[in-house]
């Protein structure tokens, strides 16, 4: 009784969808398929795009140095300077750091975030990679795939695909950001 | 916390906050002009004038690259070969500006209280780029960002600033967002340069230079406008050098990491000696960079809050 009273409207009914063994499983799952994929390590790096994508592509980094050994180049990357709503009154984003410090031309280069959604975050995010060179290959890394594109834009590796509807949101929460490693599904009010 | 003003007018009327997002948004920007392409889409489409009716190169040129690798489009009207001269008034200027759907005016004029003016009569944008001697916000937020780059910090710092501060605008502006961050500001003029009732703005006066770099973590070193010579009140350069000026020698006596600006051009052997200038201490090349990254931040900042109101 208190508890409905008090639950403010937009978190009712939230499910686990991934806890924290899942989402340890996927990433390494995913380092695994990226090794497959580009034939080893060589050229490789992972770069995410900001916030949790970053947290997302150290762990993939670090579950590859696991599996072979090998140190590869990690980065941090922030759209919003990119973005396509950017003119909308949407209100304002937060500019946060880009930190790329290695040439990524010729790299094979995979991109991670956190929610693969309407896919224009990827397109931007596509947009401000090419601005620092051409890497050889750009392969993209979600940990969560929700679907409803809007772009022609598809992931390489996915942890997981969660059919959705729009009315629903998605929260991926990481121990690096939230304390916590889970992702939820909540009823959007 | 965002950003909700159309205008940059002077520090005076900025929180603390609002200070600490430019610095913030700054940060975030300066990493845009080491890329290989030193250029992001957030200003597309829009226009910025550069609208100065006081002779500036470097402030200008600053403004403008900043900018242009926003993607903005930058007019520069000078005003001695524009309409001015036939006698147009500033606001009339301003809303011919307007007309032109142009985003953002960047004003430098002589007259204190000039962009406040320009911005109450106009819908868009007015950065204001130096006016008389009330405010010349975004040198002061430069320098203030490069002493937090090069320091970790504002809060409690000691930073005395030296030169003409009764006529100086840089002085004003530093003297506002300092003391809102909590720096300890000392101000040093020879006594005819310092304004009676200084005190009253939360900062302490000194005319004895050694005195007033004891102890300090920064020097600002203003430019001494010898071109506005006012005739007795100003001090002989030579002698200004003497008693005022930054020598190897005075620093030696200081804090030994104590970080040496200047918002330029430099009057070497006026200010401080080339030893200086040129110094291990000497941050004045790094705050031409940075000057860079905080109009930039204050361009995208204006742009966004005007977009969020209408």
């Amino acid at each position: 009784m208190w508890r409905i009273f008090f639950a403010p409207k937009s978190m009712k009914e939230k499910a686990k969808i991934l806890d924290q063994e899942g989402i340890n499983r996927a990433i390494m799952r995913i380092a695994h398929e990226i090794i497959e994929k580009n034939k080893g390590t060589t050229e490789l790096c992972v770069i995410g795009i900001r916030n949790r994508g970053v947290y997302i592509a150290l762990r993939l980094a670090e579950c590859i140095k696991k599996i072979e050994g090998k140190e590869i180049a990690t980065g941090a990357l922030d759209i919003t300077l990119y973005r396509d709503d950017l003119a909308l009154a949407s209100g304002q984003p937060l500019v946060r750091k880009t930190e790329i410090d290695f040439d990524i031309n010729n790299k094979n280069l995979v991109l991670v975030d956190d929610v693969l959604y309407t896919g224009r975050t990827i397109r931007a995010a596509l947009d401000a990679l090419i601005d620092f060179g051409r890497p050889k290959s750009i392969q993209l890394a979600v940990l969560v795939d929700r679907g409803h594109r809007e772009l022609p834009i598809r992931a390489d590796f996915v942890g997981k695909n969660i059919p959705t509807s729009k009315k629903e949101s998605v929260e991926v929460h990481l121990q690096e950001s939230d304390g916590s490693d889970e992702v939820l599904i909540a009823e959007k009010e | 916390m965002f950003w909700t003003k159309k205008d940059l007018l002077g520090l005076e009327y900025l929180t603390q906050e609002e200070i600490e997002l430019i610095l913030d948004t700054a940060d975030s920007f300066k990493e845009v002009s080491t890329r290989e392409i030193k250029k992001v889409p957030a200003l597309r489409g829009k226009t910025a004038v550069n609208l100065f009716y006081e002779p500036s190169t470097r402030t200008r040129v600053s403004f403008e690259v900043a900018a242009k690798r926003l993607s903005a489009d930058v007019i520069n009207i000078a005003t001695e070969t524009s309409s001015v001269r036939k006698g147009e008034t500033l606001i009339d200027t301003g809303k011919n500006i307007q007309a032109l759907k142009a985003d953002i005016i960047i004003m430098r004029h002589n007259c204190s209280g000039a962009a406040n003016m320009l911005a109450r009569a106009l819908d868009i944008s007015v950065v204001n780029a130096g006016d008389g001697w009330h405010e010349h916000p975004t040198q002061a937020l430069l320098d203030i960002f490069t002493l937090k780059e090069k320091l970790g910090k504002i809060k409690g710092l000691n930073v005395t600033i030296v030169g003409d501060i009764a006529h100086s605008r840089v002085a004003r502006s530093n003297i506002w967002g300092l003391t809102k961050l909590g720096a300890n500001v000392t101000v040093c003029a020879p006594e005819m340069l310092l304004p009676v009732g200084i005190e009253k703005t939360g900062v302490r006066a000194s005319s004895s230079i050694d005195e007033a770099l004891k102890n300090a973590d920064a020097v600002n070193v203003l430019r001494m406008q010898f071109e506005r010579d006012e005739g007795a009140a100003f001090p002989e350069q030579l002698d200004y050098f003497k008693r005022f000026g930054i020598t190897g020698e005075r620093l030696a006596k200081a804090k030994k990491d104590i970080v040496v600006m200047h918002p330029g051009p430099i009057n070497r052997g006026i200010e401080m000696s080339s030893e200086v200038a040129d110094g291990a201490n000497s941050v004045i090349l790094e705050q031409v960079t940075n000057g860079i990254a905080v109009r930039m931040a204050v361009l995208f900042l204006v742009a966004q809050a005007r977009e969020a109101k209408t």
